[in-house]
């Protein structure tokens, strides 16, 4: 049979078509489950449906086996209609310990599917996970009302079905996860091909190892041919294609689309990059991918530390390449100085911020959006900068470029604010066509600009930048520095008067950035007096939230701020219009202070602290009630 | 004119610079008397020679006195941040290899705040010149014990003296594998100007400590080892392949007994100059030995110190692996790239 064909005649199992379904693969961190569900993922794009995932791990590598902080958990939300957030509520949870099953069993929602790997509900791990002695979850009479528990002891099926592989116990047991994958493939109608070819091209090709690929292929087929033959599960799952816009598609999450976005800068401005960066929790990723890329004229470089890795950007800007940085919180902490270094020299610079939850090391894999108010006063004395925020994954391409566009045309720092959700959740991405992006034109002069030489703080009366320069110039030396500098000349200056009107002209630089960014689009609530105003990563959950909303009847006004320094043109017009501004935020109201110290608006703020995006009907239901008069 | 060749292997013909063509409009605000100003006189002397544009030469610092250096240098310069230099200096180097960078700064600048760049730049073989300029004070902050300064010294911090061990910049270097280790002295203009054609012409890092006159907050700090009366006794001038002699009449020699150094007068207790250490400033050991040796039990070391077998720089290997991969990947597209491994249509 194939893995594609609809259950056989005989079969007991009906078929509920479902219009989306959020499912949670949770285990041990060593069991495979962000592989398990990345394959997944990938499955459900080549079936067509819209997606949004959330892989959720500990900051640990391989806490002690077992245990409750050990656990690895990834969520994926697929639906035949547009979605946005992985989910709230899980429809189905597949947990391969009790530890996982612990951590997880209060998301699934009443009458949810939960298989739970009976073998590894022994007296040893219930006890690891915390329950106590003789309690087994699985035999609790609760457990048993408000979920379907599917007991299936698929440690000993995965042994048994790969008994004759000739393979040790330990290879063996680590294709455990391919046969929960087989199982959930089974029971949501998906082909088994697209994982089959992954283990194929990965152990086989990659790696040299045909006999570890043979055994995960077994395995995943196992798992399948179980659901059909064992007649468990009383029913099977179709969720149709979503009927997204024609095109051409791939998975893309926020860390892989700043890596694309970054090197299509480069290509647009025909201009080399330098990626300087230091390993951090959850940026790390840009730095591996950017690494791969030294073909395209990307170099990375790993530095020493993170003020290393922003000077290091700097020094390449100064030497005329696109000087960039990638960091999280504790970073941007860091690099406040030489970011304030760069504003003075009036280089380009793109910073590259993937928020999580802090302060200090806080939840290193959880997100947050607490970096808004570093990001735009983080440095000493007057030192404004452009920031931008990617709302998704796929947006963080956009942001990347236009990062680099702002950068170069202005000659100042520009922050990219993504945050941990982005950053490692996925969705899928129409490819866009390359072509219709503008390049990104950058001028390096070799003549002096005026009759007594070369001056390098001589101002573009449009942008306000300042001339870039490239050493090996013949005739333009020049010295750049931290020091205050005259206006035009760049000599050292400590004049009151000049250190005033420099100050200005920095600021008016980055407010000059205003003329090319878009104005702010207000989508729906046609006659609200209430507007949501969100930014950055939580615009997935504020879209479902809204629009739970309008299906209920009550529809506010929603926008989406991606630039957040300078703001928009519009944007005072815009908030003027509703009686009611409430912004959402996994922080304590960073965007609802800049908003009211700017427009003297009385902001309402939804703020959250949890780690994770706002659930969807909680959202919701915040908002209505400040709608119905409350305030939060 | 002199030739120069070009990236191409073409001879071009070079400007004949002189000091003043490096020699910017600005004033010089050092205090009066402070050994920068020979120092400076010396770089200024030096670059004519060395047989690069001018536009080629960037000079990169931190802060602190000695950091005002790039502003009277009439190259390209950068005045960054405290500590910081050795990392612009890795970005720009990174960037353009071709560039003659030169990082000028103080001993709290490159040892205290900037130790920790200082340390991984060596490592990696930038290829640049260093030039410390160790004065054993914070000047620039009026007067505070840095990190090269006397244990029990008495500065504003440490009005009963300080506790701490000073740092020895020539053993960190050898311990950080800098290829290109040397030490001159801020009067010796001349002496100066030879190192630092050594080290320009070395491949890779080159490192030069400069005992350095702060005639304020530190004056006099150096003068064993600067004075024409005491100097002969208190330095030895380093030659390669030759034997360590030293004092005021060459009678005075190193000499190495199982390992560890000792002063001997030639000619006493039948002691010749065969007996004596011979320099090799290849001779990693022997680097050590030499960066252990402090008045007033030995005389220190001046000149080459170590200089390594030229090895690769930092900036052409990453370079080199960039070329790799352009040859291994010849066909790759940005399409190609934002397709990534798995695509999907939808009609």
């Amino acid at each position: 049979m194939t893995a594609t064909s609809t259950p056989p005649e005989h079969s007991k199992t009906s078929l509920i078509s479902k219009e989306a379904v959020a499912i949670r693969f949770c285990g041990d961190s060593g069991d495979g489950m962000q592989l398990t569900g990345g394959q997944f993922t990938n499955t459900t794009a080549v079936v067509g449906n819209d997606f949004s995932t959330f892989p959720d791990f500990p900051a640990e590598i391989r806490a002690p086996k077992g245990t409750t902080f050990g656990v690895s958990g990834f969520q994926i939300q697929f639906a035949s209609h547009n979605i946005h957030t992985p989910g709230d509520s899980i429809n189905a949870m597949v947990a391969m310990n009790p530890a996982a099953f612990k951590m997880n069993i209060e998301d699934v929602e009443p009458g949810g599917i939960v298989i739970a790997n009976d073998d590894e509900f022994n007296k040893v791990n219930l006890k690891k996970a915390g329950y106590t002695e003789e309690t087994n979850p699985l035999d609790d009479d609760e457990i048993q009302r408000r979920f379907q528990l599917f007991r299936i002891p698929i440690s000993r099926l995965t042994r048994e079905s790969l008994a004759e592989s000739g393979m040790g116990a330990k290879d063996i047991d680590r294709c455990r996860n391919m046969y929960a994958l087989g199982m959930a493939y089974w029971l949501y109608q998906r082909p088994l091909e697209p994982t089959i070819d992954h283990l194929e091209s990965y152990f086989q090709d990659k790696k040299g190892l045909p006999e570890v690929a043979a055994i995960n292929v077994r395995a995943l087929k196992a798992g399948y041919h179980f659901g059909e033959t064992a007649e468990m599960f009383p029913a099977r799952f179709e969720v149709p294609a979503a009927p997204l816009e024609p095109g051409l598609y791939r998975k893309i999450s926020g860390n892989e689309a700043l890596v694309i976005g970054l090197a299509t800068a480069s290509q647009l401005a025909k201009t080399e990059m330098l990626f300087a960066g230091y390993p951090i929790t959850p940026a790390s990723d840009i730095l591996h991918g950017l690494s791969g890329l030294k073909h395209m004229g990307v170099q990375t470089f790993q530095a020493e530390d993170e003020i290393a890795a922003v000077c290091a950007a700097i020094g390449a800007s100064f030497a005329g390449q696109i000087g960039v940085t990638g960091t999280s919180g504790p970073g941007l902490a860091l690099k406040g100085e030489a970011m304030g270094l760069a504003m003075m020299l009036e280089l380009p610079l793109v910073i590259v911020d993937v928020q999580r939850a802090g302060p200090a090391t806080g939840m290193p894999t959880k997100t947050e959006q607490a970096d808004l108010l570093q990001a735009m006063y983080g440095r000493s004395g007057e030192a404004p900068v452009i920031v931008l925020a990617a709302s998704s994954p796929s947006d963080c391409f956009d942001t990347a470029i236009e990062a680099v566009r702002l950068a170069t045309r202005h000659m100042c720092p520009v922050i990219i604010l993504s945050d941990g959700g982005i950053a490692n959740g996925a969705e899928p991405w129409r490819i866009p066509d390359l072509d219709s992006y503008e390049p990104i034109v950058i001028e390096h002069p070799t003549v002096p600009n005026s009759e007594d030489g070369f001056k390098p703080y001589v101002r573009d009366e449009k942008t306000g930048a300042r001339p870039w320069v490239i050493p090996g110039t013949p005739g333009l030396e020049h010295r750049l520095g931290g020091l205050e500098k005259e206006a035009e000349t760049g000599n050292v200056c400590y004049d009151g008067d000049n250190h005033d009107s420099m100050s200005r002209a920095r600021q008016a630089k980055i407010d000059a950035a205003a003329d090319i960014i878009a104005p702010i689009e207000v989508h729906g609530g046609v006659d609200s007096s209430t507007l949501v105003l969100g930014w950055g990563g939580t615009s997935g959950s504020i879209e479902a939230a809204v629009s739970i909303l309008s299906q209920e009847g009550e529809s506010p006004a929603y926008a989406h701020l991606r630039h957040i320094n300078p703001f928009p043109r519009n944007l005072g017009q815009v908030l003027s219009q509703y009686q009611k501004v409430i912004i959402p935020e996994i922080n304590m109201g960073q965007l609802s202070m800049l908003i009211r110290a700017r427009y003297l608006i009385d902001a309402i703020g939804i703020n959250e602290l949890k780690g994770r995006s706002f659930r969807t009907r909680e959202l919701a239901d915040r908002i209505r009630a400040i709608m119905d008069g409350g305030d939060s | 004119m002199t030739d120069q060749i070009s990236a191409e292997g073409v001879a071009v013909e070079l400007p004949v610079y002189k000091a003043k063509d490096f020699t910017t409009d600005q004033d010089v605000r050092w205090c009066p008397g402070c050994g920068d100003y020979a120092v400076l006189a010396a770089v200024r002397k030096t670059l004519p020679k060395l047989g690069r544009r001018k536009e080629d030469y960037v000079f990169v610092s931190g802060i602190g006195c000695a950091a005002r250096f790039p502003y009277y240098m009439e190259t390209y310069g950068l005045h960054s941040i405290h500590g910081r230099a050795p990392a612009f200096a890795t970005g720009i180097k990174l960037a353009k290899p071709d560039l003659d960078v030169w990082l000028v700064s103080g001993d709290g600048d490159l040892l205290s705040i900037g130790g920790n760049h200082l340390i991984h730049c060596m490592r990696r073989n930038v290829g640049i010149n260093i030039i410390l300029l160790n004065n054993r004070i914070y000047g620039l902050t009026k007067g505070q014990f840095s990190p090269t300064s006397e244990k029990g010294k008495v500065t504003k911090s440490t009005p009963m003296g300080s506790l701490e061990c000073p740092l020895n910049p020539i053993a960190m270097a050898l311990g950080a594998e800098c290829g290109f280790i040397a030490r001159g002295l801020d009067i010796d203009a001349k002496f100066l100007e030879s190192l630092m054609t050594r080290g320009a012409a070395h491949q890779g890092m080159s490192f030069i400590e400069v005992y350095q006159d702060c005639n304020i907050f530190n004056h006099k700090a150096w003068f064993y080892a600067s004075q024409k009366d005491s100097r002969p006794d208190t330095t030895v001038v380093l030659e390669h392949g030759k034997p360590l002699i030293f004092g005021a009449e060459s009678q005075k020699g190193i000499r190495l007994t199982n390992g560890r150094p000792d002063v001997v007068l030639i000619g006493e207790d039948g002691i010749t100059e065969q007996d004596l250490m011979v320099h090799d400033e290849t001779n990693l050991a022997q680097a050590f030995i030499l960066s252990q040796m402090f008045h007033p039990e030995f005389p220190e070391p001046m000149g080459v110190i170590y200089a390594r077998e030229d090895s690769q720089s930092f900036e052409t290997a990453s370079r080199a692996q960039m070329e790799q991969a352009r040859e291994a990947r010849p066909n790759a597209t940005l399409e190609s790239l934002v397709h990534g491994s798995q695509t999907w249509t939808i009609q």
